[in-house]
This record gives C-alpha cells, structure tokens and sequence, in this order.
C-alpha cells in the first residue's frame, strides 16, 4: 500500500522546474549521517502562506528536514531554497526570517524568561523588543513568569515560552516540529494565534496528530524511512484522506 | 547592539549567576600553589622556575574554562538558536574569546597576589608579568574557543578538549615563560630580550584568531 501511493503520486524532481513562486521548494533532497540515510529523494513545494503538514513515523527524518529547512543542517543531496535564497549556499539570506519550534526550546536555564526573549529580540534586530516581548508573554499567559528562571518552568511553561520566542522576529516561515508536545489544550488554544493558520505565515508542521495536521494544512507530506511514501500537492491527485491512509501505513 | 555584545553581555551573566567557571579555576589555581609550595619545598621561588609555576598553573586552569564554554550552546540549544538569528557566526567566536579573556583575568588578579605572597621575594616583577599573562590569555582563547567548539559535540569532551588544547598550546607556554623568565629574576625583573618574546606571542595570538575567525562558521555546522 505505502508503496503503491508513493510510486503513483511521489513526483521527485518533477516540482524543481515549475516556475510558480515558492516560499519553499525542495528537489530530491536527501541527507545522510555517514552511511544511514536520514532523507532521501524528497520533493515539494509550499506557496507562502500555506501550510504543509509532515507525517511519519519515528526516524522517518521528519525533524531531519525541519532542520535542513531551518538553514541547521546542510542537505547530502539534491536542492532546496527557502524563501527566495538557496541553502546551504545563501542560508544568510533565510535567517532572521524563520522562526523554529523543535523539540528543545532554545532558552538558556539560567535566563529568566525575560531575559531570554530580550536575548532573541536583541540578535534578531527586533524594534521595541520589550513591548514585543511584554505583548507576547500575554497572550500565552506567561508575563507573572518573566522574573523565572527558565529552569524552573515546567516542560508546558518552557515550551509557550519557546513558541514567544520563535515568533518575536515576526518570521515569514515558521516551522514547527510537534508545536503542541507538552501542552495541555487550554495551553494548545493560546499558542494557537500566534503560529495557528491565522498567524499568516508560511508554515511546515510536523505532527504526530494527522486528523489535527492534515486540517490546518493545504498540503501535506508522508515520510518513511527517510522517503517519501506520498505528498498531497497540485496536480499530485493524492487527497488528504490517501494522505492519511499512507501514514497509517507507514506506521510499524 | 551587536551580536558580539550580546553574546558576551549573555555569557559574562550567566557566568555571573552561576559561577560555573571562574571560582573552580581560582581554586584550583590557589591549590596548585599550595602543592607546589609544598612539593618543590622551596619558600621563594625566581626565575625559569617561578615561570614555569605560575604559567603551568594558568594554563591547567583555562582547560576548566575550556571544557565548559560552549556547554549551554550544546545543551540548552544556543548554537541553533544564534545561527537561526541574522547574525555573523564570528560574533559567537569573538564573544566566547573576549569572555574567555575575562575569565582568565579574574582569575589572574587572585591568582598573581597569591603567588606573590606564597613564592616571591620581590613582587617587582608582577605587573609587567601580568601584561605578559595578557597576551598569553588572547592565545588560550583563540585556541581554547577552537577546541572547545570541536570537543563539545564529543562525549570525551573533558578528554579530548586537553589532548587537543594542551600541544596547541605549547608554542604559548615557550614564549610567554621566555618573557617571565628575567621579570622574575632574582634581583629584580631584568627586561632584556623580553620583547622578543612578547613578539613572538602576538605573532601566535594573531595567527589563531584569524585562524579561528576564517574556520568558526565550518565547525559550527552539522
């Protein structure tokens, strides 16, 4: 099954030539940690301010290409350019301009909050950072914390904080890797306008929760062992539903 | 305010907060002292030897520095985090350098009185020393940010960071004791031929921190 759909509605390559602008483009991109293939062959693009949803199973190398996205890591094959500029080439170009959720907040444990995110506003260039960051630790119900040191938050707390922090520099392209772990749904819900669909940037989520992922996103991508077992895209003729069913089917 | 000071204004905090890196390198410096006072069984020390103590001291103390510089980039996410940010990755080279200096000054203004009060007759010698030790501080750190940078991606961390820093280093130990040499001669500092070596410490210091500055942005990638 996983195979039928990525052998009829995989377009590698296909998508590299197409000349309609992309905030995101990938062309046979693949990465390999000396002899384990991380990511191999993946293909896509993302119009800006749409919303691509990665699926997979664990290793699939969901975080591997949030990470080559992020300008982190530079791909062993193929080619990707991310808002406008070529990676790893013209990386300079993408950064300051995306924000990242991943797995580990980026914040120092010894920082307070408040001086974490003055710490990101200040590198980032951001004007007027402390009623950015007063306006942002608000709206997820953090501002009583900012005095915190980050080490004492719980993993919840952390992870709001980071969600503040990824967006301070108001990014173009957000890129979340399982945005909600740790959140309980109240938490969830005041996260949600500030990387939500409403946020209106481009985004690339990674999530473990395909009925939640698929329906925030136009466009979604089914990982596998490093490949690609579907991509719901233009013309690709895969629905969310197939999809689904390819993740399902990519599970062990 | 530029990346640079921002990283370092971060870095000199957080050192500040914690104090993870320069209480365990005065202690350890003050013991050191203290063995050697005891295990050389010499009340006052001069010249070459003098050198060798004080420099063998400062030296052994910067590896704890070393081992730990990068630490909360690694582990806590700051290397991803300053390179998503629009900034040089030079500025990241030349903070964790400039707080390394400032590390080992601290370090140095407990360090020299000490080692004056335990093994010199004539403390005649210890300023110009301390210029000496500047110098030889700029070299630690531009070495010392280049091999913590690679050892911290290392489980043998604490292993490797020595194993490459120690002989890096030796060129740095050579000419700064050829410096300290005659500034702690008994009688008084005698200054003849300490240019030289002086010389001969800012060739090294600004070989590494080019160095440093042209490879930093290939040891940060994956």
């Amino acid at each position: 099954m996983v195979s039928q759909v990525a052998s009829v509605h995989g377009e590698p390559g296909a998508v590299a030539s197409r000349p309609a602008p992309a905030a995101v483009r990938a062309a046979g991109l693949g990465r390999s940690y000396g002899e384990v293939v991380a990511l191999r062959d993946v293909s896509f693009e993302l119009a800006a301010g749409a919303t691509l949803c990665v699926l997979g199973p664990n290793g699939s190398g969901k975080t591997t290409l949030v990470r080559i996205l992020a300008t982190l890591l530079r791909p062993s094959q193929g080619s990707v350019e991310v808002l406008g500029a070529e990676l790893p080439r013209r990386a300079w170009r993408a950064r300051g301009r995306i924000g990242l959720v991943g797995h580990e907040p980026l914040l120092y444990r010894d920082l307070t909050v408040g001086e974490n995110l003055a710490f990101h506003a200040r590198l980032h260039g951001v004007d007027r950072g402390g009623e950015r960051i007063g306006e942002l630790l608000a709206a997820v119900r953090m501002e009583r914390r900012a005095g915190e040191p980050v080490r004492n938050l719980s993993a919840g707390m952390a992870q709001r904080v980071a969600v503040c922090r990824a967006v301070l520099h108001r990014p173009d392209l957000l890129l979340l890797d399982e945005p909600r772990s740790h959140l309980d749904p109240q938490a969830a819900g005041l996260v949600e306008p500030l990387i939500g669909a409403g946020a209106g940037a481009t985004r690339v989520l990674v999530s473990h929760d395909p009925g939640w992922a698929l329906a925030e996103s136009e466009r979604a991508l089914v990982l596998a062992a490093g490949g690609t077992v579907a991509y719901q895209g233009p013309a690709s003729g895969v629905s969310p539903g197939d999809a689904r069913a390819a993740y399902e089917g990519s599970r062990p | 305010m530029s990346a640079f000071r921002v990283i370092l204004a971060k870095d000199l905090r957080v050192e500040l907060r914690t104090l993870q890196s320069v209480p365990a390198m005065a202690l350890f410096a003050l013991t050191a002292f203290v063995l050697f006072r005891f295990g050389l069984d010499r009340e006052s020390l001069d010249g070459s030897l003098a050198a060798g103590v004080i420099l063998a001291t400062v030296l052994f103390a910067a590896i704890l520095a070393v081992n730990r510089l990068f630490v909360a980039e690694r582990e806590e996410g700051g290397f991803d985090a300053i390179r998503l940010a629009p900034v040089d990755p030079a500025a990241l080279f030349a903070a964790k350098a400039v707080a390394l200096v400032a590390y080992l000054v601290v370090l140095e203004a407990i360090a020299l009185p000490a080692f004056g009060f335990l093994f010199l007759d004539d403390w005649a010698g210890l300023l110009p020393l301390a210029g000496v030790l500047l110098l030889a501080d700029a070299g630690i750190a531009a070495v010392g940010v280049l091999v913590s940078a690679i050892g911290v991606h290392s489980r043998a961390r604490e292993l490797i960071v020595p194993l490459l820093l120690l002989p890096l280093l030796v060129p740095v130990m050579i000419a700064a004791a050829g410096a300290a040499e005659p500034l702690l001669a008994a009688g008084g500092p005698d200054y003849d031929g300490v240019g030289r070596w002086i010389a001969m410490l800012a060739l090294y210091d600004a070989v590494f921190l080019a160095i440093g500055y042209a490879v930093y942005d290939f040891l940060l990638e994956d």
